[in-house]
């Protein structure tokens, strides 16, 4: 302990002068080092470890040891038709998530920022999606779409739509029904985030604007937004990377089905490792999923960044 | 005037709208948690049951250890909060007062931590916790959920910790109080609400898991309330709804409980986080 805070103590700046600057040093290593610990036996450390399993044959339950393969599974993976069609489906229920939740969530945020009548009920049930366990989410959302006793076929017969439909397991809905659900489960987090952000953008900069005569679209263009722009950027970044990674939802609505077309990569991948066990496989996965996301998270925020310039 | 008139009138209606879509659903796992065998198997079924039962809750409770996995979520999910508040309160006291390269790090670790590739941890944190013997045991669990709930403790303590003004500590020692002193007696007091927001956002976090309970916990008997409910669907298929919605409105109710007290704080945690960073 105190060979550690020796060797880190250089990289730590001149504490203030009225200060006395060894003891508190001493003292805030040994306030750090519980939550510290932890996190890097139990998070880094993993990661890394989840890195290198990727490059070996790493199986549950068998008795060889286990071997480094070097880029096999990479490669085996690069032909896998199956994983490549579940990674294609996580890119549309991410963006398809994504996408219309935060314009949603912005019309929402942008009402309950407005001085209207019911707003604390709409607060509080705005606060509903967001404290239900997912699981209960998603058995919530079976009722809902359950094909005899599920509200929606009876609304659909009611105003004449015609009859019922299995909307989980039919082929050609059941991504669009599993999409909708990701939608409402995920729009209270958006909401609050986006509130908090509006409620810091100069009232008095709307209030002059007014008066100067922009019309309400004016004033969202050129005031709004722009103060809002860094919470909706990392609302919507932070969102595709939760949804890229979700799985529970999924797994009690459809469980993957019907016939693969709700199999986000994550369901895919948790089968490989805890169904089949194949474990270095499926770090394998893991690791492009990570990569890819990487990417798009930098092209999208230097996209938006290089924006910013250009005003 | 008129066009005022007409644009309120519009945003009640975008607001009703919204009020039905992020409630119709809970209303109906409700509705369908009070009624009769009956009136579930109906092909019309309507929203207010015609003959409200207690039955289902009855049924869901002799079906599966509804209850007893009820208790170890919340065993669990009280053990993960408490300790990720005790791990993470200095840590964020250090990061908030402390420009250090270690405090840098650790946010941007509480960044990277958001988008955690779970696909990616899970195999290995499963190897680790089976060399640790601690593969199917709770103990397990709840180590991984405090690790997992710490990131965002950090953050929301951290903002906690930057509204109590220095000048408060400052005064303290200038008054002959030794730095524990100062902590325990000055800042712990005006840190309290935040303590306590934070441990209920780590609670329900923990009480709300799927995931990792499902990879990690095999015994029926020691499995999360989630990962019971699960099992309604896979045993009894489509066929028994009614305590399916009873069991899932049982679960959702202490983390309602604990969203509407704390509601106001967290939001006000995130915009102190959103302010000052």
């Amino acid at each position: 302990m105190t060979s550690v805070a020796d060797v880190k103590r250089p990289a730590l700046p001149a504490p203030p002068a009225h200060r006395p600057a060894r003891s508190l040093d001493r003292g805030a290593w040994f306030l750090v080092l519980p939550a510290l610990i932890p996190i890097l036996v139990l998070s880094v450390g993993p990661l890394l470890y989840g890195i290198l399993l990727a490059f070996t044959d790493a199986q549950s339950g068998r008795a060889a040891p286990t071997r480094w393969i070097g880029a096999l599974n990479f490669r085996d993976l690069l032909h896998d038709t199956l994983f490549w069609e579940s990674f294609r489906i996580g890119l549309v229920w991410a963006v398809g998530v994504t996408v219309p939740q935060f314009l949603l969530a912005l019309g929402l945020a942008l009402l309950l920022n407005q001085d209207l009548r019911l707003r604390w009920l709409a607060r509080a049930l705005a606060i509903v999606p967001w404290a239900m366990p997912e699981v209960v989410v998603g058995i919530m959302w079976r009722l809902v779409y359950s094909p005899d006793a599920g509200v929606l076929n009876e609304t659909l017969r009611d105003l004449g739509l015609g009859g019922g439909r299995d909307w989980l397991s039919s082929l050609g809905t059941a991504l669009p029904a599993v999409i909708v659900v990701g939608v409402w489960a995920g729009l209270p987090q958006t909401t609050v985030a986006l509130l908090a952000g509006l409620q810091n953008t100069p009232r008095d900069l709307h209030e002059a604007a007014a008066l100067d005569g922009a019309g309400a679209w004016r004033r969202f263009t050129a005031v709004t937004w722009p103060a809002l722009r860094p919470v909706a950027l990392a609302i919507t970044a932070l969102n595709l990377i939760w949804n890229f990674n979700a799985f529970a939802l999924v797994y009690v609505l459809t469980g993957g089905g019907p016939g693969g077309r709700t199999r986000l990569p994550m369901l895919f991948a948790y089968e490989e490792a805890f169904r089949y066990g194949q474990f270095g496989y499926a770090a394998a996965m893991g690791c492009v999923m990570v990569a890819v996301i990487a990417v798009c998270l930098a092209v999208f925020l230097a996209g938006r960044l290089r924006g910013d310039d250009d005003r | 005037m008129r066009t005022r008139a007409a644009t309120r009138a519009g945003q009640y209606a975008a607001l009703l709208a919204y009020l039905a879509f992020l409630s119709f659903p809970f209303l109906w796992l409700l509705s369908t948690a009070f009624k009769p065998p009956r009136e579930l198997g109906s092909l019309h079924p309507t929203w207010i049951p015609e003959h409200p039962t207690l039955a289902n809750f009855r049924q869901a409770f002799d079906e599966q250890p509804l209850l007893r996995s009820a208790l170890n979520s919340l065993l669990v999910a009280l053990a993960a909060a408490l300790i990720a508040v005790c791990l993470a309160t200095p840590m964020a006291y250090v990061m908030a007062r402390r420009r250090t390269r270690l405090a840098r790090a650790a946010s941007g670790w509480v960044v990277v931590s958001q988008a955690f590739p779970f696909v990616l941890v899970i195999i290995p944190l499963f190897l680790v916790l089976r060399s640790l013997r601690l593969i199917d045991s709770q103990a397990g669990l709840v180590m991984v959920y405090v690790v997992w709930a710490l990131p965002f403790a950090l953050w929301l303590l951290t903002g906690y910790v930057r509204a109590v003004p220095v000048e408060l500590e400052e005064a303290a020692a200038v008054d002959g109080a030794g730095r524990l002193r100062t902590l325990v007696s000055v800042t712990a007091p005006l840190l309290a609400p935040g303590i306590a927001a934070t441990a209920l956002f780590a609670f329900v976090t923990a009480w709300n898991e799927f995931f990792f309970a499902l990879v990690l916990l095999k015994t029926p008997e020691k499995q999360t309330l989630p990962v019971v409910l699960t099992r309604f669907i896979g045993a009894e298929g489509v066929a028994d709804l009614g305590p399916l919605a009873a069991a899932a409105v049982l679960a959702t109710l202490p983390s309602l409980v604990f969203f509407a007290l704390v509601q106001r704080r967290i939001a006000g945690g995130m915009l102190a986080g959103a302010v000052k960073s």
